[in-house]
């Protein structure tokens, strides 16, 4: 069947863009987290993950 | 809550995908079993998360942010006693029946074990209950964005049921079971930051107990007596109520999530669907029930955190949820949460649409309105009946809309058929002598217990129109006790008329039945991990550390 791996990794790996790209570029912060750049942290996350998927997707070609 | 023009790309993004992933599956459903059924094609690790991603809904979400708001860790029940040991069994224990007996639903395993009047019996109401459930959490997730957004309720509904709709009509069973894998991850990296980031704010786990009164962070330790813990419920009641019939009724006979499990592309991978789906689901608790009990440490911190439960004198726990992404995500992040949310139910009401028409498709319109048309006819029947299932769907929000009490009705109603279904399958799978007969009378009789349980005890203000026997201290107990008489009642029928009615040969048995299938041995020179038992045994223990760190 059709791999999964590649459009999760790709979906991924574009919200990790946006949110990194919003994450430095904007320096919004949350209420009751004033001090932790959320958009960045999960952005990353999000960018590994996706990498991630996407390196599964390749590997099983 | 403001958006930014970030979130609404984000949710853009994610409408996009869901979409696509459909319309490129549509080449691949050419025939009624591929796009109700998805031919027993697909891989364990998508069939897995699919699992619990379709049990999943918006108001789970919500709902145990709430509830760990209000009744602390001990919310982690529904997971660990609730989910957990069911979901063992089910892959352990009654794959091997579901997936060898090659029944195409659940209602179809019942028509092959026992008979035609118990299949139609699981069938009509499981069709009813799963249009039912739609309506109610598109209705949910109406009210909630139009709470949080400020979002008319009519929109968000036709939004989030067109897209469903777009592409499970496009792409079908697979379609919606790879939407439910991506949605998935979407939930656990929308929601598992602001978890993290609330108990941390509220100053890590070991902060929160030493805030809260011990029977907030403690999930076992006020158990003995129903008077000492909010929930109102002691031990027996919880095991066997919640742990045994309630959780055992759903996980193992629900046709919504053994669906997903049927659709994998081996026994093996059948049986290994609920036990890999465990591992995700025993940790649920972490990302969902950790924030509402940090909620509650957070507002008694004080400062910008004290209106995160409302006023204090009657707080509003539905709330929770949306509070918390208000002060912890800025925009971004904050329309990741809101698209995870929106994901959470789609994952839900795909799950209930695909079940939908293939139970009507197969086991209501193929079986009594038109057998034995060629393929192509029941491909356009499963088509048409998604269409209508969601539009069945749509208009059920709108009457929860007018009749509130309704709905309650509804959800209690079903409680009542559900409670009794695990004692039939168990009986089923177990027992050879269990006849048809024996089957529909014990379904009757447990559906009748149930509502006689209710009718003459009382919690809450609740329940109690025949008369008033036993006061509960919570409904949760009084749910509890229902569901094991139900299931007391359905049993002992079932055993009694089964031995009164005539036996089933052998031949009609053949994997259906414990003793009477062959129950796939264990390759030994196969990896440790295809093991079912051993994955069972995995969960298990890790499902009991995670219980002994939280007791």
């Amino acid at each position: 069947m059709w791999d999964l791996r590649l459009p999760a990794g790709l979906f991924f790996l574009g919200l990790g863009v946006i949110l990194c790209v919003v994450g430095l570029l904007f320096p919004w912060r949350a209420a009751l987290a004033p001090d932790v750049n959320v958009n960045l942290y999960s952005g990353l996350t999000m960018l590994v993950f996706g990498g991630v998927m996407l390196w599964l997707a390749k590997r099983a070609k | 809550m403001i958006l930014h023009p970030v979130d609404y790309l984000v949710l853009a993004l994610y409408f996009a995908f869901v979409i696509g992933i459909g319309w490129l599956l549509k080449k691949k459903v050419s025939t009624a079993d591929e796009f109700l059924t998805s031919g027993r094609s697909l891989p364990v690790w998508i069939t897995s998360l699919a699992f619990i991603a379709t049990n999943l809904g918006a108001q789970e979400v919500i709902g145990m942010c709430a509830s760990g708001a209000k009744y602390g860790i001990m919310t982690a029940h529904f997971y660990w006693i609730g989910a957990i040991p069911a979901m063992l069994f089910v892959g352990v224990f009654m794959m091997p029946f579901y997936y060898g007996s090659r029944a195409r639903s659940v209602p179809e395993y019942l028509k092959l074990r026992y008979d035609e009047k118990t299949r139609t019996f699981n069938a009509l109401t499981f069709a009813v209950m799963t249009i039912f459930s739609s309506g109610v959490s598109m209705y949910a997730l109406g009210r909630l964005f139009e709470l949080m957004l400020g979002w008319s309720f009519t929109n968000s509904v036709l939004l989030s049921a067109a897209i469903v709709l777009v592409y499970t009509y496009l792409g079908g069973l697979t379609s919606a079971i790879y939407n439910e894998v991506l949605q998935f991850f979407l939930i656990v990296l929308g929601f598992a930051p602001l978890a993290a980031i609330a108990v941390f704010k509220a100053g890590g786990w070991g902060g929160i107990q030493a805030r809260l009164a011990p029977a907030m962070t403690h999930a076992w330790a006020n158990m003995a007596n129903s008077h000492q813990n909010p929930m109102g419920i002691e031990i027996f009641g919880m095991v066997a109520g919640l742990g045994f019939v309630l959780s055992f009724g759903y996980w193992c006979t629900n046709f919504l999530v053994v669906q997903r499990a049927m659709a994998a592309n081996s026994m093996s991978a059948a049986r290994r669907t609920p036990l890999i789906a465990a591992f995700p689901k025993m940790f649920m608790p972490l990302i969902v029930i950790l924030p509402g009990i940090a909620a509650v440490a957070l507002m008694q911190m004080g400062g910008l955190g004290a209106n995160l439960l409302g006023d204090p004198q009657h707080p509003d726990y539905n709330q929770v949820m949306n509070k918390l992404m208000a002060a912890f995500y800025p925009s971004g992040m904050l329309g990741v949460g809101l698209t995870a949310l929106m994901a959470s139910f789609m994952s839900g009401m795909a799950g209930n649409v695909t079940a939908f028409n293939t139970v009507w498709t197969y086991d209501i319109y193929q079986t009594h309105i038109r057998p034995n048309a060629p393929d192509r006819h029941y491909l356009t029947v499963g088509r048409i009946s998604t269409i209508v299932g969601t539009l069945l769907s749509i208009g059920t929000a709108y009457l929860a809309t007018q009749y509130n009490n309704i709905m309650d009705l509804l959800q209690l109603v079903f409680g009542f058929v559900n409670a009794p279904l695990f004692a039939t399958f168990l009986l089923g799978m177990f027992w050879k002598r269990a006849t048809g007969n024996g089957a529909f009378s014990g379904l009757l009789s447990g559906t009748g217990a149930a509502a006689l349980t209710w009718g003459l005890t009382v919690a809450e203000g609740k329940g109690g129109v025949l008369g008033k026997l036993h006061e509960f201290p919570s409904t949760m107990a009084q749910n509890f006790w229902i569901a094991i008489m139900a299931w007391t009642a359905c049993f002992v029928v079932t055993v009694v008329v089964s031995l009164m009615t005539a036996p089933k040969t052998f031949a009609e048995l053949k994997n259906l039945v414990w003793g009477a299938t062959d129950v796939p041995k264990v390759d030994h020179d196969r990896k440790w991990y295809h093991n079912p038992v051993t994955l069972a045994i995995i969960v298990a223990v890790l499902c009991i550390i995670l219980n002994i760190y939280y007791r």
